[in-house]
């Protein structure tokens, strides 16, 4: 049976791991390599790297980062952060990425999933939507881009479905209003996501216990969870995280 | 020396880290000579099928026959579905050959792609499981599966609803659906059994 995954997720700004609280006040959490390296020594079942500078500032993506990582680390990871073409993404994969994920890119160009998919396989393309509750429309959440500085009007729901028509193969789901309180995930979000679409969904945003890992599995109906502040200022182990998981019968790779 | 084939497409190099991380040394290449010359070679891939046999183009003959003189032949993720007859990934398209069965889409009622780790019932038989026991969790991530026709190919199964070939042997070709290069230490004693096949010829 295939297990659910703890994904450590790690935002990498001007090489270092960094992390806030709904997105802003960034905190240092270390180095990307070493903790790659010690998340897979740990059993994590793979990892997320986020260059959150990369649209706003314009950077070029992490590519030397990524070589560093793939030389360490032999679990699957993600990269994401400010990627514009499919020839960005081809030098991700080929430095040892295993998928990428997009969000303002594929917002403005809805094409790029599709030729991404058919060039890659629709496996290495990971759509990444930053969510937020809609105050205007109750029940609703709006896609937000440009490492969540933008807001737009279209319904989060709407974009996943369409995303996986056009060829993304994975949705990366994070809860804006809930990134770094450790309050819990959203799981009206996860589940109004899960439930429309047939491709894996990772939630992210708002681990703080044990708990809310197996709620956003078995409330969110997510395929994966994704935290952060829990693991990289040492709450919990990725053990703890398995374990705690697995006795209360959910499958894990242990 | 194993000779991972360099053709354009991704992980070619994750391979090539994985090998170096446990000392065996292997070389990336799509010269014919190196290729020809090799003890054993890996054909990798994390592409769409009709990219990934484009883009090997001529080497594909190359590979076939290296593999019809005996010498082994590890196939990884789409590399392992080239093996077979054809593919239906985004239009139809011919593979390698050198197994027979197709490769379709994975059947829906279940989410697709098939992402992450799932466990596979390892049969004693098979060379690339020497050392790991009865079954072990390895990294998957595809839509598409083979389904092998092959009297002579092993298999070895995973559960995703069905029974989904998660690797094969067929004498000195072998064939892994799931990433043994970003599966941990059991994907990493996968490449080592591998090297060591290699070292010692073909079966």
């Amino acid at each position: 049976m295939l297990t659910r995954r703890i994904i450590p997720c790690l935002d990498v700004k001007d090489n270092r791991v960094v992390k806030g609280v709904n997105f802003l006040n960034l905190r240092d959490a270390g180095d990307p390599v070493e903790l790659g390296a010690r998340y897979s020594d740990e059993g994590a079942d793979e990892l997320v790297f986020l260059d959150i500078t990369a649209t706003i500032r314009l950077r070029k993506t992490i590519v030397e980062l990524v070589e560093k990582v793939a030389e360490n680390v032999f679990i699957p990871f993600t990269v994401g952060g400010g990627i514009q073409t499919v020839e960005q993404m081809d030098e991700l994969l080929r430095s040892g990425a295993e998928k990428v994920s997009v969000n303002t890119a594929a917002v403005a160009n809805p094409d790029l999933l599709a030729e991404a998919a058919q060039r890659f396989g629709n496996q290495c393309v990971v759509l990444a939507i930053d969510a937020r509750r809609s105050k205007d429309r109750p029940g609703k959440w709006q896609v937000c881009i440009k490492a969540g500085s933008e807001p737009t009007d279209i319904d989060v729901v709407e974009w996943a479905i369409r995303g996986e028509e056009l060829g993304a193969g994975e949705i990366l789901l994070t809860s804006m209003d809930a990134d770094g309180t450790k309050a819990g995930y959203d799981n009206e979000l996860n589940k109004a996501v899960t439930d429309a679409v047939n491709i894996p969904v990772i939630a992210s945003g708002g681990a703080g216990t044990l708990e809310h890992l197996y709620d956003a599995i078995v409330d969110g109906g997510a395929d994966a969870v994704l935290m952060a502040s829990i693991t990289h200022f040492e709450n919990y182990t990725i053990m703890q995280m398995k374990e705690y998981l697995r006795d209360r019968g959910i499958p894990m790779n242990l | 020396m194993i000779v991972v084939i360099d053709y354009n497409v991704g992980n070619v190099k994750s391979v090539c880290n994985a090998f170096k991380h446990i000392g065996c040394e292997s070389k990336l290449s799509k010269e014919a000579g190196t290729i020809e010359n090799a003890s054993g070679i890996v054909l990798p891939g994390v592409a769409a099928f009709g990219y990934a046999i484009n883009a090997l183009g001529p080497l594909a003959e190359l590979i076939r026959e290296f593999a019809l003189n005996g010498k082994p032949l590890l196939g990884i993720c789409v590399g392992y579905q080239m093996l077979f007859e054809s593919s239906s990934e985004y239009g139809r398209h011919k593979g390698l050959g050198l197994v027979s069965g197709n490769v379709g889409p994975i059947p829906p009622g279940r989410v697709i792609p098939h992402m992450g780790w799932n466990l596979v019932e390892l049969p004693e038989d098979m060379d690339l499981f020497a050392g790991l026991g009865n079954q072990k969790h390895f990294y998957f991530a595809h839509s598409f599966c083979a389904d092998v026709k092959d009297a002579g190919a092993k298999i070895a199964y995973t559960d995703y609803g069905f029974e989904l070939a998660a690797s094969i042997q067929k004498a000195n070709i072998y064939g892994t659906q799931f990433h043994p290069e970003k599966s941990g230490k059991a994907g990493l004693k996968i490449l080592q059994n591998f090297y060591d096949i290699c070292k010692r010829g073909a079966p």
